[in-house]
C-alpha cells in the first residue's frame, strides 16, 4: 500500500525592527538579563494601550508582497484569548478574519542540481505580537516557574502554506528558500537558535487504495519546531507513526479530532501533547484598543520599488549572465545576499565569472566552514581577490600558487593584520612564485637537466613518454615559479630535436 | 464668601489675586474630607501631607511670579480608575488592592501640567461595573444629599466628593453613564465627551471602545475648564481624536441663538418617575423662554440599548480583565495546587460578584457558536443607534432627556435585582454606544428633597455646543447653587 505525504507549515518569524509591535521597548535578544525590555504596555498593565509599529507592518507588508500575496486594502487587529504565565494581557493580539495579506506562493528550487522549482501555495501572512517565554526548574526538584518578557511583544509574522509540500525533503527546502527569502529582505534574521523562526507542521497522509480511491488520515500538528532539522527528522518520524496507525486502527480524517504533538528531539520521535486550554476556543474578537489599518495604492508602489532582487532571480540571473552551472548559481545564492553580492563583485572585477565561482564555492565556503565565519567576517574581500584570480588569469602566478598565498593572507587576516592587494605581490616575491618568462634561463637549465640525465634522455626517444615527467620536476625544482605547462612543452621541443 | 461655597472660577480668581493660597484652599476641602467623609466615604485615599505639598509648590511658583497653569492650586479628585505614580490605584477591587502604579495616566500628567492639587482618589463600583458604587469591595460611598440613598455609579465617589464640597472638581469615567448618573443623583455637573476626547492612557478599562473620562464640577463653567485641560491628541492612545481643543471655558458663557433642542419620544415612556418628568418638562419650558425650539426627534433603536450594552461591554471587560490572573501583579491566592488552580483561586478570590457575573456574560458572548448571534448582532444594532443619533442631529442641536429614570435609589434597594439596576442606565447608554458628549445637570428636586438631573447630548466634538447649551439653562435656575446639608 503507498501513500501521498500531505504537509502546511505555519512559519512564525520574528521582523527585524528596533521596537516591539506595540510599544517602544528594544526587541534585543536578552536571555541573560530577563524583563529588563519591558513597559507598562507589554507588562499588560493596568490602563496601557498597544500602538502599532508603522515600522513592523511595513516589513510585512515587504514579505507578503515578496511572497505574492494580495494585500488586503483594510486590515484590523483581533484578540486571540487564552491563559499562559507568558502571555501578561490574556490575550494575545493577532489578526483572525481580515489578514494583512492572502493567497500568495513561493516558488521553491526542490532539487538544485537540475533547477526544478515548484510552486508552493501561500494561504495568508499575518501579523502579531510574541508572547514571552517560561522558565521552568529543570532540576526536577519542583521550585517555581519564571517568566521572561523581554520577547512581549515582539512583532512576529506569521505565514501559513497550503498543504502543497510533499516529504519532509520539501520540507525543508521550503523553510531554506522561505529563510533565504526573508534574509535577502532584511525583514528577519531567521536566527533559528535565537528563536527568530519557528516552525508548526500540520500533516497527514492520502494512503492510495486498490481500488484507486485514497483515504485520508488524521491531522497531526507538530508545534514548536526550532530547527530545520527537526522539522525533516520529526516529519519523517511522524510520517511513518501515522501509517503505522493507519494500518493499525483505519482511523480516517475526521473519526478522531486534530491532535497536536509535540517534537522531542532526544528521542527522535513526537508524542501528544494537551493543549494549553483543555477546549481551543480562543474567544476572537477585534481589539478596541487599535485602529484599523489601511494601505493606499502609493504606499504599495513605494514598497514595491525597495524590495530589490529575490533569490530566484538572482539565481537565474547568475546562470544566465554569468554562465554558471544550476549547482554553482545555488550554492553562491544560497549562502544569502551578502555572499552572493561578494561572488559577483569579485567576478565582474576579475574579468572570469567562473573562475570566482570556483574560489567562492570552493576555498571560501570551505574557510568559512571550517572556521565558522560569516562573509561578512572573511578577511579577504573583494580587492584582494580580485587582484589574487588577477594574477591566476594574466598567468603571474599558478592557481596552485594563488592557492598557496590565499591561505597566507586568510592566516594573517585572521591575526588582525589588515590585507590590501599589495601583500600578494610581496608574499609571490618572498616565496619566489612569480612565473618565470625568462626564455633564455629557462632554456639554459633545460640544457643543462637534459645533459645530466642520458637514460630519461633516451627513454623518450625510445617512445617512453612518461620520462619528461621526471625531467619537468627537476627544472622547476631549479626554477621556482616557473608555469609547468611551458617547461613540458619547452622540454619536449628540445628533446624533440 | 467662604472657598467651600465658591465655584471654580471664583477659586481662580481669587487665588490669582492672591487673596486665598493654594495651601488655604486644599486645607479646606481637606478639613471637609476629615470631617465629613467618614460618613458619605467617598474617598479610598487622601494624603493630606502629599496634598498641601503640591499647594505649597504651586504658591511658590506663584509667589516667585512664574506663569502657572489653567488649573493652579485648585484641588481635584480622582476616581480611583485612573494610574498614578506611586500612588495605589485599586479600581474598587480586592484584585489591585496592593498595585500602585509604576506610571501616571495622560489625564493625571495634564492636570499636573496644570499645576492643579490632586487631592485623593475616589471610591467606585469595583472596575466601573455598577450604578451604585455598592460593588465597591472597599466600602459603600452615601448620597450626600440622603445617606441612605447611593450617590449612583461608578464614579459614585467623585460625584459624591463634590455634592459634599470635598472638593471643588473631580474625575471620572463613563462607560454607560458613570459620570452622568451619579452627577444627577448627587446635584452636580457632569460630562462624557466624545468618544476619543480624552486619552484612556492609564485609564483602567472596563470596556474599551465605550470607556470615556470626563469632569466633575459644582457648576458647568468648572466642568468646561476641567474638560479643557484633560482634552487633546495623545499617541499613547490609538483611539484619541486629533481634533483641536476650543476654549470651552472661554466660550461657555455665550448663549446659542435659535437652539434646537430634540426631545425623543422614546425616552418618555413607562418606568419615567412622574417628577422626574415634571423636572425634565419644566427644563424645557426655561428654554423655550430662552427663544429654543424644543422638537420631537425620534430613536426607534434606542429601546436596544441595554440589551447591547450588556453584550459588548461584558464581551469587552471578560478580555480587558483577562490580565488579572495573579501571575504578574495583583492579587494571587495563597494556596492553590496548579496553574490552572492559581487562576481560578486568584480570580475567585480577587473579583467580586458584579465583576464575575460581567465576564461570565461577555465570555459567554464571545464563545464559538454563540459570537455571531450576540456580540456580532450587537455591533450591527449598536451602528443603526449611532445612525439613529446622526438622522436626529441632521434637525437638532442637542437632545434634551431625564439622566435617569428615577432620583438616587436607596442603599440595598437594586443589589439583588441586577436587571433593575442596569435599567437605571437606560438614559445614559446610548450616548457611549454612539461615542456621543452627553452632560448632566442639575434640573430639580423630588419632594424628598433628592436631586433630579437632566441630560443633554450632542453630536461628536460638539462640547463646546453641549457646554453653552448647559450654562444657559444654569444661568436662569439656581438649583446648582443647592448644596447637600451634611
Amino acid at each position: 500500500m503507498s501513500y501521498t505525504v500531505i504537509v502546511g507549515l505555519e512559519v512564525h518569524v520574528q521582523l527585524l525592527t528596533k521596537s516591539k509591535i506595540f510599544c517602544g521597548c528594544s526587541t534585543e535578544f536578552n536571555p541573560d538579563h530577563p524583563n529588563v525590555q519591558t513597559c507598562p504596555v507589554c507588562l499588560g498593565l493596568p490602563g496601557s494601550l498597544p500602538v502599532m509599529n508603522r515600522r513592523a507592518f511595513e516589513l510585512s507588508l515587504k514579505t507578503a508582497m515578496s511572497l505574492n500575496c494580495q494585500i488586503a486594502p483594510f486590515t484590523k487587529w483581533d484578540r486571540k484569548q487564552y491563559y499562559y504565565p507568558d502571555l501578561p494581557k490574556g490575550y494575545q493580539i493577532s489578526q483572525y478574519d481580515l489578514p494583512f495579506s492572502l493567497d500568495g506562493f513561493l516558488e521553491v528550487e526542490v532539487d538544485p542540481t537540475e533547477g526544478t522549482t515548484r510552486r508552493v501555495g501561500i494561504i495568508r501572512a499575518h501579523l502579531e505580537e510574541d508572547a514571552g517565554k517560561n522558565l521552568h526548574d529543570e532540576t526536577g526538584h519542583g521550585t517555581d516557574s519564571q517568566v521572561d518578557l523581554n520577547r512581549a511583544g515582539t512583532p512576529l509574522l506569521e505565514i501559513v502554506s497550503q498543504p502543497d509540500l510533499r516529504s519532509a525533503a520539501e520540507c525543508k527546502r521550503y523553510l531554506e528558500e522561505l529563510r533565504l527569502l526573508l534574509t535577502y529582505l532584511g525583514v528577519s534574521d531567521c536566527n533559528m537558535a535565537e528563536g527568530s523562526l519557528r516552525c508548526d507542521a500540520n500533516v497527514n497522509l492520502h494512503v492510495h487504495q486498490p481500488d484507486g480511491q485514497d483515504i485520508p488520515t488524521p491531522i497531526v500538528e507538530i508545534k514548536n519546531l526550532n530547527s530545520f532539522r527537526n522539522v525533516e527528522l520529526s516529519l519523517e518520524y511522524e510520517i511513518k507513526r501515522q501509517f503505522e496507525e493507519w494500518q493499525k486502527t483505519g482511523k480516517r480524517l475526521g473519526e478522531v479530532s486534530k491532535e497536536t504533538r509535540g517534537w522531542d528531539a532526544a528521542r527522535g520521535a513526537t508524542f501528544a501533547q494537551r493543549g494549553k486550554e483543555e477546549a481551543s476556543d480562543y474567544r476572537y474578537f477585534p481589539d478596541p484598543d487599535l485602529v484599523p489599518v489601511t494601505v493606499t495604492e502609493e504606499e504599495l508602489d513605494r514598497i514595491r520599488e525597495s524590495l530589490g532582487e529575490f533569490p530566484a532571480d538572482r539565481r537565474k540571473r547568475f546562470k544566465e549572465g554569468y554562465l554558471l552551472s544550476n549547482y554553482d548559481a545555488a550554492v553562491i545564492v544560497d549562502q544569502g545576499a551578502e555572499l552572493a553580492s561578494y561572488y559577483e563583485e569579485v567576478a565582474l572585477g576579475c574579468g572570469d565569472a567562473k573562475q570566482a565561482a570556483n574560489w567562492v564555492t570552493q576555498d571560501i565556503l570551505r574557510e568559512m566552514k571550517e572556521r565558522n565565519l560569516t562573509i561578512g567576517q572573511f578577511p579577504i574581500r573583494q580587492p584582494v581577490l580580485i587582484a589574487l584570480l588577477g594574477k591566476i588569469n594574466t598567468k603571474a602566478i599558478t592557481i596552485k600558487s594563488a592557492r598557496e598565498i590565499f591561505v597566507d593572507l586568510l592566516t594573517e587576516g585572521l591575526e588582525g593584520k589588515p590585507i590590501e592587494p599589495s601583500r600578494i605581490d610581496e608574499l609571490v616575491a618572498s616565496k619566489g612564485l612569480a612565473l618565470v618568462f625568462d626564455v633564455v634561463e629557462l632554456d639554459a637549465v633545460i640544457a643543462k637537466i637534459v645533459d645530466k640525465n642520458p637514460k630519461a634522455v633516451a627513454d623518450f626517444k625510445s617512445g617512453k613518454q612518461a620520462a619528461v615527467g621526471a625531467l619537468i620536476g627537476q627544472v622547476m625544482k631549479e626554477v621556482k615559479g616557473a608555469d609547468p605547462q611551458r617547461v613540458r612543452q619547452m622540454l619536449v621541443e628540445k628533446l624533440s630535436q | 464668601m467662604s472657598i467651600l461655597g465658591a465655584t471654580t472660577n471664583e477659586l481662580r480668581v481669587r487665588l490669582e489675586r492672591g487673596d486665598v493660597t493654594s495651601v488655604d484652599v486644599t486645607t479646606a476641602y481637606l478639613d471637609q474630607i476629615a470631617v465629613h467623609d467618614a460618613q458619605v466615604q467617598a474617598f479610598l485615599l487622601v494624603d493630606r501631607d502629599a496634598a498641601l505639598e503640591q499647594a505649597r509648590d504651586v504658591d511658590a511658583k506663584r509667589q516667585a511670579g512664574h506663569a502657572v497653569g489653567k488649573l493652579a492650586g485648585v484641588p481635584v479628585a480622582l476616581k480611583d480608575v485612573v494610574c498614578t505614580k506611586g500612588v495605589r490605584t485599586t479600581c474598587g477591587s480586592r484584585m489591585l488592592e496592593n498595585f500602585v502604579p509604576p506610571y501616571d495616566a495622560h489625564v493625571v500628567q495634564r492636570l499636573k501640567e496644570a499645576d492643579a492639587v490632586l487631592i485623593g482618589k475616589t471610591n467606585m463600583d469595583e472596575f466601573a461595573m455598577g450604578s451604585s458604587t455598592e460593588n465597591s469591595a472597599y466600602q459603600v460611598t452615601k448620597n450626600p444629599w440622603d445617606l441612605a440613598r447611593t450617590p449612583g455609579g461608578s464614579s459614585g465617589g467623585s460625584a459624591a466628593a463634590v455634592s459634599a464640597s470635598m472638593a471643588p472638581l473631580a474625575i471620572g469615567s463613563d462607560t454607560g453613564g458613570s459620570i452622568r448618573q451619579p452627577a444627577g443623583f448627587c446635584g452636580v455637573v457632569g460630562m462624557k465627551p466624545t468618544y476619543g476626547r480624552i486619552s484612556r492612557f492609564g485609564l483602567v478599562a472596563y470596556a474599551s471602545s465605550l470607556d470615556q473620562l470626563g469632569p466633575f464640577a459644582s457648576d458647568v463653567s468648572g466642568a468646561a475648564l476641567l474638560l479643557e485641560v484633560m482634552s487633546g491628541h495623545d499617541a499613547r492612545d490609538s483611539t484619541s481624536v486629533n481634533v483641536p481643543v476650543p476654549e470651552y471655558s472661554r466660550s461657555v458663557d455665550e448663549p446659542l441663538a435659535g437652539l434646537r433642542i430634540g426631545v425623543a419620544r422614546e425616552h418618555f415612556v413607562e418606568g419615567l418617575d412622574r417628577e422626574v418628568e415634571a423636572a425634565i418638562r419644566t427644563a424645557l419650558d426655561v428654554y423655550r423662554k430662552l427663544g429654543a425650539e424644543v422638537k420631537e426627534v425620534s430613536l426607534p433603536h434606542s429601546q436596544y440599548a441595554v440589551a447591547v450594552y450588556y453584550i459588548i461591554a461584558p464581551s469587552e471587560a471578560s478580555s480587558n480583565l483577562a490580565r488579572y490572573d495573579g501571575v504578574h501583579y495583583g492579587h494571587r491566592a495563597k494556596d492553590f495546587s496548579n496553574m490552572i488552580d492559581m487562576y481560578s483561586a486568584s480570580r475567585g478570590e480577587g473579583f467580586g460578584t458584579e465583576v464575575k457575573r460581567r465576564i461570565m456574560l461577555g465570555a459567554y458572548a464571545l464563545s464559538a457558536g454563540y459570537y455571531d448571534a450576540y456580540y456580532l448582532k450587537a455591533l450591527k444594532v449598536r451602528r443603526l443607534i449611532r445612525q439613529d443619533f446622526d438622522q436626529a442631529f441632521q434637525s437638532v442641536d442637542v437632545i434634551a432627556s431625564p439622566v435617569a429614570p428615577t432620583p438616587a435609589f436607596k442603599i440595598g434597594e437594586l443589589v439583588n435585582d441586577p436587571l433593575a439596576m442596569y435599567l437605571s442606565d437606560i438614559y445614559t447608554l446610548s450616548a457611549n454606544l454612539a461615542g456621543l458628549p452627553g452632560i448632566c445637570i442639575p434640573a430639580g428636586f423630588s419632594g424628598k428633597n433628592l436631586p433630579i438631573g437632566l441630560q443633554l447630548l450632542a453630536a461628536p466634538f460638539q462640547e463646546e455646543r453641549l457646554l453653552r447649551t448647559a450654562r444657559m439653562f444654569e444661568r436662569e435656575t439656581d438649583w446648582h447653587k443647592q448644596r447637600a446639608k451634611l
